[in-house]
């Protein structure tokens, strides 16, 4: 299926209809879907730097000049270069008590803190929440991706890095 | 030279070789794995000939062989009595090169299809050619674990395929048994410590000839299970599969000619390796991903295991995919914690299998699926870890309970590579862990002995999506087909009525799109003097969180009612409760007399239940995705009215104050400004936990879990030491009997 720009726009936005939505899910993937892509999100976001890779909800991976490439929420928050862990540079709260889970959780449904508890890690410019680990207590804060980005732009997309 | 002797001039001395060309089954597949080393490419294929020359026939013979497969499993399921296999289609047919390379494979349960391969080559590297011998009309069974297989209850059926005394392939079908013998009741037992208490066992067993199946075998699965007319009609439901498939391969080879059909067979698995890294290489980003997820059994209760099995244990599965920038896929397990003296311990062979049904519903789901995919990656799953346990004496009767959780972070990790590329339709967060496993046996309703595994939890919740909110209640992670059968059926086989089936409200993940929601039923015993019944699933640990501020799904708990007066309500007319809408305010705690297990133990030997005793049956949800704050007021307020979420949640988690949108508003800011009050800097957080660590202050299983991925990987012992800047000999000071004696066994076979 030939999937438009605008169609990708209105699929982001929740427009389409469920039966839509399917058909995209179903079909063969166009092949510019990168492109497109990034040309969406980049009218969205309220700066100027070229977007290179999105990185998940809120945060994306731009291109600051001179070779340098940060992790940046959409507020405008910039966290550190693509191959440190944004999280790190992020605002932290652990729910490890049974009354802090239960505000998320009924009693007997959130686990057991001992065993494992919730580290919420916050945009420190925006407080959206970017991600949730559920682990045991002392466990490294994980590095959820580590981009190729040169591998990425040069042997698969067979152009530079912006 | 006596008579006698001179006789046996006549016989032939040597069988002839099965293989191609006059070679042996097992020169084939040396020959194949040679090559694929060599030259990177399925049997050194350089050009696909066949499908260059003559795409639509090409086509055609696939559909032809794909055709046959679905067919075989839609009509042998048919000669099934079991639900399992009858209603929820818990079974899959799949056809295999000479050497046990899958060509093709129906639909159902397809984690099987690499099993299968992996027994196959059991056979062929093991010299069966020679010793059973390996001959048109032969059947084999397997459903060892260490050969391939993720469990005993999937027992295969493997048929050799041959056209004018060659070999041409196989066919085999599995089928997910209800009984399996094990120590304890039902297809995933939790009792077994050992692999000698996980049931029948066949490890790669010819089991008849000239199409049929030995009576020694009919008989020894009457007396192996406690279910032997289900046994019995799964093994003629598999067999005739296998027949269905042979007869199809036949026709097309009489059709198509043997060329053509060799040539096919083979060009298709490179055709599958090429599609499957174009699609890598079309929908994800190169890089590293990490997505680590943890599972308890909680065993230190269990008065009757022995004492080195009577301890609480957290598995760790720091699982890492890797995409390398050839278009390679790499999933790696370095760092796992200890294979234990319980039955949640894995192979390899379970692991990939895994791997294969994730990846036909992540990546290759609208293309050819077949063995091409497995040649596309590469994998780690340590000796001496749960994953890969190297012991012949370890249980993996219930391999599926950790290997399910673990799995979860496969999904997530792909989730993110396909954002990155836009694909943004194809997003999931983790899915449901396919629990309760309502299992067990005794004597039912109708006073005979029996044994159930149901199958309602093949419809937990799905992960959210990046524009939709999870399935309701209808995905498994090793089915692509949720279906959680009739209670109708269940009834009939299981001394159990269903007072109620309905949504459990909380069970999915909140986010800004929330993940699929879970159920429960409310089960009464019914007519039975006795039947023991066990809980499996998680009540410690979250299996997984969600994407990018998306929460976990709810952990599960247990409620069971024993010596309840139910019945006694019932008889006087007074009100009963059907559900448990809030643990945290339960009804069927205050209305019913008995004795309650209402706690977070979750995973449970089992216990005796009998006439009117209750039991509570709670299926999983799937994890949330996105921040909750920007979840839509309107899908919050139909959350509540759809019974999803308890009302007074709709605050605490996504800021709604149900009926007013302005007030809504302003609580939601309001929670953005607490949360920059509650929060702290990460790195000064970092400093509190690892005073925490170097001061060994946690519970002894997470320590004995840090020591046991620190003792079997110096590469995780030194990252984790490394994050944490701690000392170089920095360790936990707790035993890993596990470790040592894995440690040794592994010496031991590398010295042999």
């Amino acid at each position: 299926m030939k999937l438009d720009t605008q169609t990708l726009r209105d699929l982001l936005d929740e427009k389409l209809p469920r039966g839509q939505v399917r058909a995209i899910q179903s079909s063969y993937k166009d092949a510019d879907r990168f492109e497109k892509y990034l040309t969406v999100l980049q009218e969205r976001v309220p700066w100027d730097e070229k977007i290179v890779l999105p990185f998940g909800e809120h945060l994306f991976i731009v291109a600051k000049g001179s070779g340098s490439y940060v992790v940046k929420c959409d507020c405008g928050h910039e966290f550190c270069d693509y191959r440190e862990n944004w999280k790190l540079e992020a605002l932290i709260n652990v729910r490890s008590t049974p009354a802090q889970l239960q505000e998320i959780y009924p009693e007997k449904m959130h686990g057991h803190p001992d065993y494992n508890s919730l580290r919420e890690f916050f945009c420190p410019g925006c407080r959206t929440l970017l991600e949730v680990e559920a682990v045991p207590p002392g466990y490294p804060v994980v590095h959820d991706f580590l981009p190729d980005l040169e591998g990425f732009y040069e042997d698969w997309l067979g152009r530079k890095l912006p | 030279m006596t008579i006698v002797d001179r006789s046996r001039d006549l016989e032939r001395r040597e069988a002839r070789a099965i293989g191609w060309d006059g070679r042996t089954a097992l020169e084939m597949l040396e020959e194949s794995e040679r090559l694929m080393a060599q030259t990177g490419r399925y049997q050194g294929i350089d050009q696909l000939e066949l499908k260059a020359s003559d795409p639509i026939r090409y086509e055609k013979l696939f559909s032809r062989l794909r055709g046959g497969l679905v067919t075989a499993r839609e009509t042998a399921l048919n000669i099934s009595a079991s639900p399992i296999v009858k209603e929820i289609g818990e079974l899959c047919f799949a056809l295999y090169t000479p050497e046990g390379d899958s060509v093709a494979l129906s639909t159902g349960i397809i984690v099987h299809v690499h099993t299968m391969s992996d027994a196959i080559k059991y056979m062929v590297r093991q010299g069966y050619e020679d010793d059973p011998g390996i001959a048109s009309g032969d059947i084999f069974t397997n459903n060892d674990a260490t050969i391939g297989d993720v469990h005993n209850a999937d027992v295969q059926t493997i048929v050799p395929i041959f056209w004018e005394d060659e070999l041409i392939g196989w066919a085999a079908g599995v089928t997910h048994e209800i009984d399996i013998g094990a120590k304890t009741p039902g297809s995933v037992p939790v009792g077994p410590i050992s692999r000698f208490e996980d049931g029948i066992d066949l490890p790669a067993k010819k089991i008849g000839s000239g199409d049929r199946l030995w009576r020694d075998h009919i008989l020894a699965g009457l007396k192996g299970t406690r279910t032997p007319m289900y046994w019995t009609l799964d093994e003629k439901t598999r067999l005739a599969g296998c027949h269905m498939i042979r007869e199809a391969v036949e026709r097309v080879v009489l059709e198509e000619g043997i060329d053509t059909y060799k040539r096919f067979i083979r060009e298709v698995i490179e055709d599958g390796r090429r599609s499957f890294q174009s699609r890598l290489r079309q929908l994800t980003v190169p890089g590293r991903y990490r997505a680590p997820a943890f599972s308890e059994v909680p065993f230190a209760k269990e008065q009757q295991l022995p004492s080195y099995a009577r301890r609480d244990t957290l598995m760790h599965a720091p699982l890492e995919l890797r995409i390398t920038r050839e278009g390679m896929l790499e999933l790696d397990y370095e760092g796992a914690s200890a294979w234990g003296y319980h039955s949640m311990n894995c192979t390899p062979s379970a692991m990939q299998g895994a791997i294969w049904v994730q990846l036909t519903q992540l990546l290759i789901c609208n293309d050819k699926v077949n063995d091409g995919a497995y040649f596309g990656l590469r994998s780690n799953f340590p000796p001496g870890t749960w994953s890969n346990h190297s012991n012949p004496q370890c249980s993996t009767g219930i391999a599926w309970s950790f290997l399910i959780p673990s799995f979860t972070g496969f999904v997530k990790s792909f989730s993110r590579a396909l954002q990155a590329r836009g694909f943004v339709e194809e997003v999931l967060a983790p899915y449901g862990l396919t629990a309760n496993a309502f299992q067990g046996g005794g004597i039912d309703q109708y006073g005979r002995q029996s044994a159930t595994t149901n199958f309602g939890l093949s419809c937990v919740g799905g992960g959210a999506k990046m524009v939709l909110d999870g399935l309701d209640y209808a995905a498994a992670m090793w089915n692509p087909e949720g279906d959680m059968g009739d209670m109708e059926m269940w009834e009939m086989i299981e001394p159990f009525l269903y007072l109620s089936q309905r949504v459990k409200p909380n069970t999915a993940g909140p986010g800004r799109h929330r993940g699929g929601s879970g159920y429960e039923c409310l089960r009464l015993a019914w007519k039975t003097p006795f039947y023991e019944m066990q809980n499996i699933g998680n009540g410690y640990c979250f299996i997984q969180a969600g994407l990018w501020g998306g929460y976990p799904a709810a952990t599960g708990y247990r409620h069971n009612v024993r010596g309840s007066d139910m019945l006694e309500l019932v008889e006087a007319r007074k009100p009963y409760p059907l559900s448990e809408p809030d643990p945290a305010s339960s009804e069927l705690q205050r209305a019913v007399g008995g004795r309650h297990d209402f706690d977070i133990e979750a995973t449970t030997l089992p216990e005796v239940m009998s006439h009117g005793d209750l039991y509570l049956c709670m299926f999983r949800g799937g994890a949330g995705l996105g921040d909750p704050l920007e979840r839509p007021y309107e899908s919050v307020q139909e959350d509540i009215k759809e019974g999803f979420l308890l009302e007074r949640y709709a605050e605490s988690i996504y800021g709604v104050v149900p009926g007013d949108r302005h007030a809504t508003n302003v609580r939601r800011a309001e929670l953005r400004e607490q949360r920059g009050r509650r929060a702290m800097p990460v790195r000064e957080w970092m400093k509190q936990e690892r005073q925490r660590i170097l001061e060994h202050n946690m519970i002894e299983p997470v320590q004995r879990m840090y020591a046991e991925s620190m003792r079997l990987s110096e590469r995780w012992a030194r990252e984790f030491r490394q994050f944490w800047e701690l000392p170089e000999n920095f360790d936990f000071p707790v035993p890993t009997p596990q470790v040592e004696l894995s440690k040794a066994m592994l010496a031991q076979e590398a010295g042999s």
